[in-house]
């Protein structure tokens, strides 16, 4: 193989190491040095982890030189966001409250990442433990959009993308709340999805929300994405949540790609008014692709849609400022002001001060205020029962299609700086997927166009019910092929150089 | 701060009335944790029984411990409750260097049951007398980590530098019982808090989920308290924590009552705070002040989804309910013959299952009831130590019984037995052979000291001679000293009278 | 809806364990203010009758046998913390207030 290993798709370099025409360990050279050559302007990276990333890369050359049998992705190359657990490798979840941490175990995402020899590079930059849509809320500095390094990459997962946008590597992992694999997809020109809830399991990432947190796969092709998919998702006896029931073949769905008879549904209330012009313009020009390639649409209405982010906004704060109470100094992490004289108290009160950035503190008083005696049921009681409406309303849709679709995002990717003083502005960007992650079900955003005014790169998002996430990459597949017909190849190839 | 003064317990009760709360925590003795499978074994090294998911570290999850919901249903359905069909665990929030996540994972408005109560009996002037504790729910929940304070000079909290945490305990299943307030028992309060714990203890050993030792903390106790004047609402109420054994149970409630009349008497307002029990003065002392009550923002834990017993899981724990020891007393009150009375003080004694123990192996239940509620409660009220604790095994009672019956002991060397088998000297046998406790049955022996006592005491030796056979009790008495207790009292009389010629 | 005011925002730093200093009081009780008349609307649309939702799967009684399994070495454990004595985690003395 002499083209440029990092240009190549996870499926190529998988079957190219399979049949021995290159290495494993020499695919994870070429993407450490991409990763050397970039990163400095990309800033996608927190960790790379080349030591034992070549250790892993070599004990698959040594596997396969001995005939054993290796998954469908041995060899290949992965970015890791640095919210999940690996074992011995620094993890921080974007914060200076974990600065340094090395967990004393893997999570259940990177176990079976390494169960199937998947190469992992290093972890990538987030938004403060996962709180925010661009990256920009990161302790370490925001990444930049590889189509334009002075705009986000979007967030919270946009190191993640960015490093596959950037092609530092082919396969990434994020984590998705409210949006954060698919708006970093959609603004990188990449693809994301986010599995149905307790697809993937959460053992051993740092919980933001734990009723909406989902882990899930991200790459460049929508087969690579499937084929990741089926190396993470499954049952994990030690996540409560997690489904109990066999993976629906999502890479076969892939590979068929065909949506004749598939009923489509557009989702009314997040039909574009109001979104950038390039974005709605791609968006229906996408939709016109998916009626010629034999789906029907029709359109649909789900009117509690306007209360989710006011929901969200509430059960997010909520279950996070539970979730981030452990972080007092007192086990590991950070700990400051303990001079001898202060009170554990100060001591936990100083160090969260310091420890945490100025959204995840906004974030943590907002859910404590909707948690607190005499606002529960205002605020927190009534937030979980328009979660009920929101998934009345996509059953109510799914009677009567197949999948639901919407632009991912109401914007391209905007500035850096642009909206960081605007904390509701911020919100906004999450306005089209927040529903799916209250309701648990599935998603996928792929690119579908550069907005002309722009010529950045617009997402198109894909729902389907819960269980039923076969679907997102049998749309979806189907939508990438009729468009790398039209363009003759992916939409990332156009991402200029850096 | 002033002085606390109290009020004596009888005049306090003429005023007021008390009612009380009690909240129990029993740990329960699965195997493993309850949210993840670390040993639960009492004494391992600091910090060696741990793991991401009990300590709380970032990323960890809970998967709740099947055997620990079956131990709450059977609890429940021993104390007569209901059982949820449906329920969920709850976050209750707070900030504390023994909690790992600061939440503790537990359960608020749902509990697993729920509705119950249990009959103790206490003993009145009138005889013993059933009051119905009724229960407010049953529920689950996880132990903290120990905290140890250092620097200070009492090794408590106040005054300490810094503190030191073991998280080998965090995580552990713990089980809730709150009883709902218990009113009009008067000055039966103190003992009926302490029957209810007592009762509660036996329940939970005779289902086999705890070995509820309070001095281990395996049982815990609170005691809520508040007082009233007759006909006006119930007043403010305190929380006594530290209660560390039945007795201090009893004696908190009892100090609670002096305290708070105290501060009535005297126009103030009860506080509601927690205190501090404490064993060497049986009296509590201010804790934590509870004016604003903490906000633990609760919620349903998002981790963990609901338990929904199912009526068929239900009715096969129920198949497995031991007998209960309220049943269990009732037959062997009848069993041995004996009536309410008699019961009630083996029961308080604590000494009803070691006096069927002991029948089992082989006693007879009259000795059997004797040595429990007689020289062994003795010692054991001596040494401030439960019955159960003296380490004497109903194999021993046997032993000692078969020896005063073949005539090798009798009642005061057995006593002088028991006493070297509870300071650790070694078995029966042991016991007798080092301390040299045999019945001195040799006539010689016995002969030569006879003819000791009789010389030393001539007078009496001429009142025996002359009729007076009474008097042979006083040359018994110096033999029977003289041989330090070890001689056969009757037989020494009987070589006595031969001796002077005399006969009964 | 009242707006918030700074002594509760105070008081939830407190709760939360925040040190937060004066302007950030301000700041944050701003923030808090608009955001939460944002999210106000929602009690337009929600009944009485309506269940809440906490879980989005519909599972029950999910449980792990009472076995037990092998838990973490030591040194690994306390080789995260910020201070340790006596293979215990050492924190700053605890106020119990009298």
């Amino acid at each position: 193989m002499t083209e440029d290993l990092t240009r190549q798709s996870a499926a190529v370099l998988a079957a190219a190491i399979a049949a021995k025409e290159v290495s494993a360990q020499e695919v994870a050279t070429a993407h450490l040095e991409r990763i050397a050559a970039v990163d400095g302007v990309v800033h996608a990276f927190l960790h790379i982890s080349s030591d034992s990333a070549m250790a892993q890369a070599k004990r698959v050359d040594e596997k396969i030189a001995a005939g054993t049998e290796v998954g469908p992705l041995a060899g290949v190359p992965l970015a890791l966001k640095d919210v999940l657990a690996m074992h011995g490798e620094p993890t921080t979840a974007g914060s200076r409250i974990l600065q340094g941490w090395k967990p004393p175990y893997d999570s259940t995402v990177v176990a079976r990442l390494r169960a199937a020899d998947i190469v992992i590079l290093g972890k990538t930059n987030m938004d403060e433990f996962a709180m925010g849509s661009s990256t920009e809320h990161s302790a370490y500095g925001p990444t930049h959009n590889p189509w334009d390094l002075t705009r986000i990459p979007g967030g919270s997962g946009g190191g993640s993308a960015a490093a596959l946008a950037a092609f530092e590597a082919p396969l990434a992992i994020g984590t998705d709340t409210g949006g954060s694999i698919r708006q970093p997809a959609s603004v990188t020109g990449t693809v994301g999805v986010k599995p149905t809830y307790g697809a993937v399991s959460r053992y051993g990432q740092i919980a933001l929300a734990s009723s909406l947190d989902q882990p899930g796969p991200c790459a460049r092709s929508v087969l690579d994405t499937a084929l990741l998919h089926a190396a993470i998702a499954g049952h994990d006896p030690m996540d409560s949540t997690s489904i109990n029931a066999a993976v629906p073949d999502v890479v076969a769905a892939a590979r068929r790609a065909d949506i004749r008879g598939m009923r489509i549904g557009v989702v009314k209330e997040l039909s574009g008014d109001g979104y950038q012009a390039g974005v709605s313009q791609r968006y229906h020009e996408a939709l016109s692709i998916l009626e010629d390639l034999g789906a029907t649409i029709t359109e649909v209405s789900c009117p509690h849609f306007e209360y989710a982010l006011g929901a969200y906004y509430l059960i997010l704060p909520s279950e996070a400022s539970s979730n981030l109470a452990r972080f007092d100094g007192m086990r590991y992490g950070l700990r400051t002001g303990d001079d001898g004289a202060n009170s554990v108290e100060q001591v936990m009160s100083l160090t969260r001060e310091q420890g945490f950035g100025p959204e995840v503190k906004r974030r943590i008083m907002l859910g404590t205020y909707a948690l607190s005696s005499g606002y529960y049921e205002a605020y927190y009681g009534q937030a979980q029962k328009v979660r009920t409406l929101i998934t009345s309303d996509f059953n109510a849709a799914f009677a009567n299609v197949d999948v639901l679709v919407s632009p991912t995002a109401p914007t391209t990717a905007f500035k850096l700086g642009e909206k960081l003083d605007d904390p509701l502005a911020m919100y906004l960007n999450d306005v089209a997927t927040i529903p799916v992650n209250l309701a648990g079900i599935c998603a996928m955003s792929l690119p579908v166009g550069l907005a002309p005014e722009d010529q950045l790169p617009v997402g198109l998002q894909i729902m389907a019910p819960a269980m039923a996430d076969e679907r997102l990459y049998l749309a979806g597949g189907a939508l990438e092929a009729a468009l790398v017909d039209r363009w003759g190849h992916l939409l990332i190839e156009e991402v200029p150089s850096l | 701060m002033s002085q606390t003064t109290y009020v004596p317990f009888e005049q306090a009760l003429k005023v007021y009335e008390p009612v009380f709360g009690l909240e129990t925590h029993v740990e329960l003795g699965t195997k493993s944790k309850m949210w993840c499978g670390c040993s639960t074994d009492f004494g391992a090294d600091a910090n060696t029984q741990v793991c991401p998911v009990c300590l709380g570290l970032p990323g960890s999850m809970p998967v709740v411990n099947r055997v620990a919901v079956e131990s709450t249903i059977r609890i429940g359905l021993a104390l007569n409750c209901s059982i949820a069909t449906w329920c969920r665990f709850a976050r209750k929030n707070y900030f504390y260097p023994d909690m790992p996540k600061d939440y503790q994972i537990s359960q608020y408005d749902e509990p697993l049951c729920f509705d119950g109560y249990l009959d103790v009996t206490v003993e009145t002037p009138e005889g013993p007398q059933v009051v119905r504790v009724e229960i407010e729910r049953v529920h689950m929940e996880e132990d903290t980590g120990k905290l140890t304070h250092a620097g200070g000079a009492t090794g408590r909290i106040h005054g300490a530098d810094y503190s030191l945490v073991d998280y080998n305990r965090a995580g552990i299943p713990l089980i809730e019982i709150v009883t709902k307030p218990v009113s009009g028992t008067g000055a039966l309060a103190p003992a009926v808090a302490r029957a209810y714990v007592s009762e509660l203890r036996d329940v939970m050993r005779a289902l086999g989920v705890s070995d509820v030792r309070m001095e281990e903390g395996s049982l815990r106790c609170d005691v809520n308290l508040s007082l009233n004047r007759p006909g006006e609402q119930w007043g403010t109420r305190s929380e006594t924590k530290n209660v560390n054994s039945l007795r201090s149970v009893e004696r908190a409630v009892r100090s609670e009552i002096e305290r708070q009349a105290s501060v009535l008497d005297l126009g103030d307002r009860v506080i509601q705070e927690t205190r501090h029990f404490h064993e060497d003065t049986g009296r509590s002392t201010s804790g934590r002040s509870k004016e604003q009550a903490e906000d633990y923002r609760y919620f349903p834990e998002p981790d963990l989804v609901p338990v929904a017993p199912s009526d068929a899981w239900v009715e096969q724990l129920r198949s497995t309910m031991p007998e209960m020891p309220s049943v269990k007393r009732a037959r062997l009150q009848a069993e041995w013959n004996i009536n309410e009375f008699e019961l009630a003080s083996l029961v308080n004694a604590g000494a009803l299952d070691l006096v069927e123990a002991s029948i089992a192996a082989g006693v007879d239940s009259v000795a059997a009831r004797k040595w429990w509620t007689g020289e062994l409660l003795r010692v054991a009220n001596d040494t401030g130590v439960e019955l159960a604790d003296l380490q004497v095994s109903p194999g021993q009672i046997r032993e000692i019984e078969e020896l005063i019956a073949s005539g090798a002991l009798n009642d005061k060397l057995a006593r002088q037995v028991f006493e070297g088998i509870i300071h650790g000297e070694g078995d029966v046998a042991s016991v007798i052979a080092a301390r040299g406790l045999a019945v001195v049955s040799d006539d010689t022996a016995l002969l030569a000291a006879i003819d000791e006592a009789l010389s030393a005491q001539p007078d009496v030796a001429d009142k025996i001679r002359s009729g007076k056979v009474q008097a042979a009790g006083a040359i018994v008495g110096a033999v029977m000293k003289s041989t330090k207790g070890q001689a056969d009292a009757a037989k020494v009389r009987i070589l006595l009278l031969e001796r002077l010629g005399v006969s009964e | 809806m009242t707006s918030i005011s700074r002594d509760e925002v105070a008081h939830l730093a407190h709760l939360a364990r925040l040190d937060l200093g004066a302007e950030e009081l301000d700041h944050y009780a701003s923030q808090l203010d608009v955001i939460l008349q944002a999210v106000a609307r929602i009690s337009e649309v929600t009944a009485d009758d309506i269940p809440a939702m906490s879980h989005p799967v519909p599972m029950t009684n999910v449980f792990r046998e009472d076995v037990v399994t092998a838990s973490l070495n030591r040194a690994d454990v306390l080789s995260m913390a910020p201070a340790v004595e006596d293979d215990r985690f050492k924190v700053p003395r605890i106020l119990d207030e009298e």
